[in-house]
């Protein structure tokens, strides 16, 4: 049982495990060691609340403000867009499709999940602002509506396939006895389903959420770039994302913009992480909830 | 799973022996200013096809990038839009480096327009005002009454550095401007946006803009190269030291007539 | 009455829903078919770009994101193999344990651009790799580790007890029982989940922007230390940058294509391949 053997090959795996680990916190290490020295040359607040990013005039100015409203501004106007149309994905899928629809059509939200997002990206250039521009008659379709329809679209198989999920967890019990009640099946559906459901469909939403905010190529081609702190869903943005890939390839390596772009990236990280602990916060209340195993 | 471990295995194997079979080649490495990829781009398709040992490979990133990885080695040739500042200059004595220069191109930054905007001349103040915000709407510099949409390039990128320097002189680009990650992105927005106003190289202006005389003076290839244009510039490569061996041959390609051909056929004009 | 018709709304509603979602998701294959198979040919297959970049075709791209696909694989896999072992077989209770766990729960939802920025501030400046194949792959591995540790783990734990038991009944060393008795039965769950890692690495971006991505080369790559084209890049690339976009954005429409057909049959394949398992399983 504990021959030699047996023990070498435990502690090779326990020596993978412990470097995968490594790596993986390799990532939040080496953000903070790039991204740190930024706070030596300007506070917290400056960074934060910074109304002008001019990362190459002199002297540079690096206030994320506008970026972060940026973000927030394609965010919100996503979240309207995958929020509905993904929900009432899940519900088609769980309540209105037949079984045999079912199974083709949760596969094929997968599916589409998958695709990449310099494709979505790439069709909203050529396809999508063109149309929104001479839609809304607007000066350009590069703007924040389309970044937001755009990333929208791209979460919704997020939402769908995790609500999905969520909805079929609830058991067969407690839609029998709202029919036993009397309830007609749409009664059932918003008045026991969805509410039992709702943890694990707030938990898509995050999820989308979170995916929305880190989204890259598709805002770098079609948010329109501009450093603005705007309201209007017509105007340009520039959010994070954007802001790192279109000018990490610029910035040297070392200088005060290096480490703006990288304190950025901390930014991000922290955002996700913490819409991540949401989540899971919320999962592991669902399933103490409902009694499931999972 | 003993499959995947063969699949696995292969495909090492793929990647180093695929190493070693096809590492023979001299191989070049380009990097730098996104102005001047397309010329890089066609000289070394040219250089290859005349130089079947050669290995050219091409990469953007922006001038300031292409200094950097020219300074630690990590490319052979420097794309510069735009002269090295001091500070490269000394970081490469630190590392005991000469950086070398060579002009291989001109470019003039043309301002451009949409199409159907009546406005064919402005002067160079006129283009500062509109873009730092003074001017917001065309009826000021005396076309219709249409709101101003200021199209520019990424902060980051060498041809906003130069318009700066040459027709801001240092001042900001209002925080409304559109900014936009390339010369291309310019040129179509700016051709499907009435009230826009947008600079790019000389090299990207097309059929669907309309290229503004500044100080009534066009962008053409005599007032580029005789620098009457006032916003014209030098096009960069970056060597450490003289250049030589296929460097030096690259370089005198592009600096040949068939090199600044190449020059002239992507819309930038020759040195000479 | 009421009731019906609140009913009969509200399901109208829904069925607008998916009806929208699936209207916008086959406008855009449809978008991307029909401009880009008139491009696909053999020659736009096989050769590399030419006439600054205007015609040909996007062989190195193919070639260069299959290379960055497959060592991402070929990094990930292994370890992201053994890291699940660890957990559900050796110890899935110890500190490691539960540090790994939290901590790719948590990596799963970074943004891939910020997984770009730790390739290149760690792979390509710090190890000295540079802009490489090596670089690129490593930054994707590590962007699909927490993903292929998760699929494995959950297919490990879904091995019913009783296998290993009879395994260990029978006087089977523990790394026999894993070997022999639970890498069987997850076998194709594993797969699927890694099939599923495959697709996504070969259709990121943003890790590559930094670490690996050339918008020239015309040979294939020739070692792990050279950079190289890659389908995703190579369309922002033309989209962004050169002078005859009216040439370029039908090549780009190609890539698209391409990278479509590519990542759609490999999730494809996945999903078939684990329904079939649960299937079987069920």
């Amino acid at each position: 049982m504990f021959s030699f053997k047996e023990r070498a090959i435990k502690f090779i795996f326990s020596c993978l495990a412990f470097s995968c680990l490594l790596f993986l916190l390799a990532i939040v290490v080496i953000l903070f060691w790039q991204g740190a020295p930024l706070f030596s040359y300007m506070d917290f607040s400056q960074f934060f609340f910074g109304k002008s990013w001019y990362p190459t005039s002199q002297p540079p100015e690096f206030g994320i403000f506008p970026l972060i409203s940026g973000s927030l501004i394609v965010t919100l106007g996503a979240m309207v867009v995958c929020v509905p149309l993904g929900i009432g994905s899940a519900l088609y899928i769980y309540e209105l499709s037949g079984p045999n629809s079912k199974k083709i059509l949760k596969p094929i939200v997968e599916i589409l999940g998958s695709i990449p997002s310099i494709v979505f990206g790439f069709f909203a250039l050529t396809i999508a602002a063109p149309a929104i521009q001479q839609f809304f008659n607007i000066p350009t379709g590069l703007c924040a509506l389309t970044a937001s329809i755009i990333l929208g679209i791209m979460a919704i198989p997020t939402i769908t396939s995790i609500s999905e999920d969520a909805l079929s967890f609830v058991p067969n019990s407690f839609r029998e006895a709202s029919y036993a009640l009397g309830a007609n099946k749409f009664q059932t559906l918003f008045k026991v389903t969805i509410p039992a459901a709702a943890s694990g469909i707030s938990t898509s939403v995050i999820l989308g959420m979170s995916r929305i905010v880190g989204e890259t190529m598709t805002v770098l081609m079609v948010s329109g770039g501009a450093a603005v702190i705007t309201s209007s869903f017509f105007s340009p943005v520039r959010p994070m994302t954007a802001t790192i890939a279109a000018e990490m390839g610029e910035a040297a390596f070392g200088s005060l913009h290096y480490q703006a772009l990288f304190a950025i990236a901390l930014v991000l990280f922290m955002t996700t992480l913490v819409f991540n602990v949401i989540a899971e916060r919320i999962s592991q209340k669902y399933a103490l909830k409902l009694g499931a195993n999972r | 799973m003993k499959k995947v471990k063969v699949l696995c295995l292969s495909a090492a194997l793929l990647l180093v022996v695929g190493a070693n079979v096809f590492a023979q080649k001299e191989k070049l490495t380009l990097e730098g200013s996104t102005t001047l990829l397309p010329i890089a781009q066609s000289a070394a398709e040219k250089y290859m096809d005349l130089n079947p040992s050669a290995n050219l490979v091409v990469r953007g990133g922006g001038s300031g990038v292409g200094i950097t990885s020219l300074i630690d080695g990590i490319c052979d040739i420097a794309n510069s839009s735009r002269e090295i500042k001091p500070a490269e200059i000394t970081a490469a004595q630190a590392k005991k480096k000469q950086i070398e220069v060579i002009a291989v191109a001109k470019d003039g930054i043309t301002v451009i327009v949409s199409n159907n905007n009546p406005v064919s001349n402005l002067t160079q103040s006129q283009i500062a005002d509109i873009y730092t915000g003074k001017v917001t709407n065309w009826s000021q510099v005396g076309g219709k009454n249409e709101k101003i949409v200021v199209v520019s390039r990424d902060s980051a990128s060498g041809t906003f550095e130069a318009f700066a320097e040459l027709a801001l002189k240092g001042q900001k680009v209002i925080a409304g401007a559109l900014m936009q990650s390339s010369n291309q992105a310019i040129v179509s927005l700016v051709s499907k946006t009435s009230g826009a106003i947008g600079y790019v190289g000389v090299g990207y202006a097309s059929q669907s803009i309309k290229a503004v005389k500044v100080n009534g003076i066009a962008a053409d290839k005599t007032t580029v190269q005789n620098g009457t244009y006032p916003f014209s510039r030098d096009l960069y490569m970056c060597v450490i030291g003289k250049p030589k061996g296929e460097t030096k041959k690259f370089i005198d390609f592009v600096l040949s007539p068939q090199g600044q051909a190449i020059v002239e056929e992507q819309g930038f004009v020759s040195i000479k | 009455m009421k009731n019906i018709i609140i009913e009969k709304t509200g399901f109208f509603l829904i069925t607008m829903c998916i009806a929208i979602t699936g209207l916008f998701l086959a406008l855009l294959i449809y978008f991307i078919v029909s401009n880009g198979i008139n491009v696909l040919s053999f020659e736009f297959l096989t050769q590399p770009p030419k006439n600054s970049m205007t015609a040909g075709g996007v062989a190195p791209a193919i070639v260069g994101s299959f290379y960055l696909t497959v060592g991402a694989v070929i990094v990930a896999l292994p370890l992201g193999l053994a890291c699940a072992i660890y957990l559900n077989e050796y110890s899935p209770k110890g500190l490691v344990a539960s540090a790994i766990r939290i901590s790719v729960n948590n990596l799963a939802g970074v943004p891939s651009v910020v997984f770009g920025l730790f390739g290149l501030a760690f792979f390509v400046k710090f190890l000295g790799f540079g802009i490489s194949i090596l670089s690129g792959s490593l930054t994707l591995a590590i962007l699909i580790l927490p993903a292929i540790i998760s699929t494995s783990q959950e297919a490990l734990s879904a091995v019913p007890n009783s296998i290993r038991e009879a395994s260990l009944a029978l006087g089977a060393t523990h790394s026999q029982t894993i070997r022999k008795a639970v890498l069987p039965c997850a076998f194709s769950a594993i797969l699927t989940g890694v099939i599923l890692s495959i697709a996504r690495a070969a259709g990121e971006t943003a890790p590559i922007l930094f670490t690996a991505a050339a918008f020239y080369k015309r040979d294939y790559p020739d070692s792990i230390f050279s950079e190289t084209m890659a389908l995703p890049y190579h369309i922002y690339a033309l989209m962004t940058e050169g002078t005859s976009p009216d040439k370029q954005v039908a090549i780009a429409y190609g890539c698209a294509l391409i990278l479509l057909l590519i990542v759609l049959v490999i999730s494809a394949g996945a999903i078939v391949l684990r329904n079939k398992y649960r299937r079987q399983n069920a």
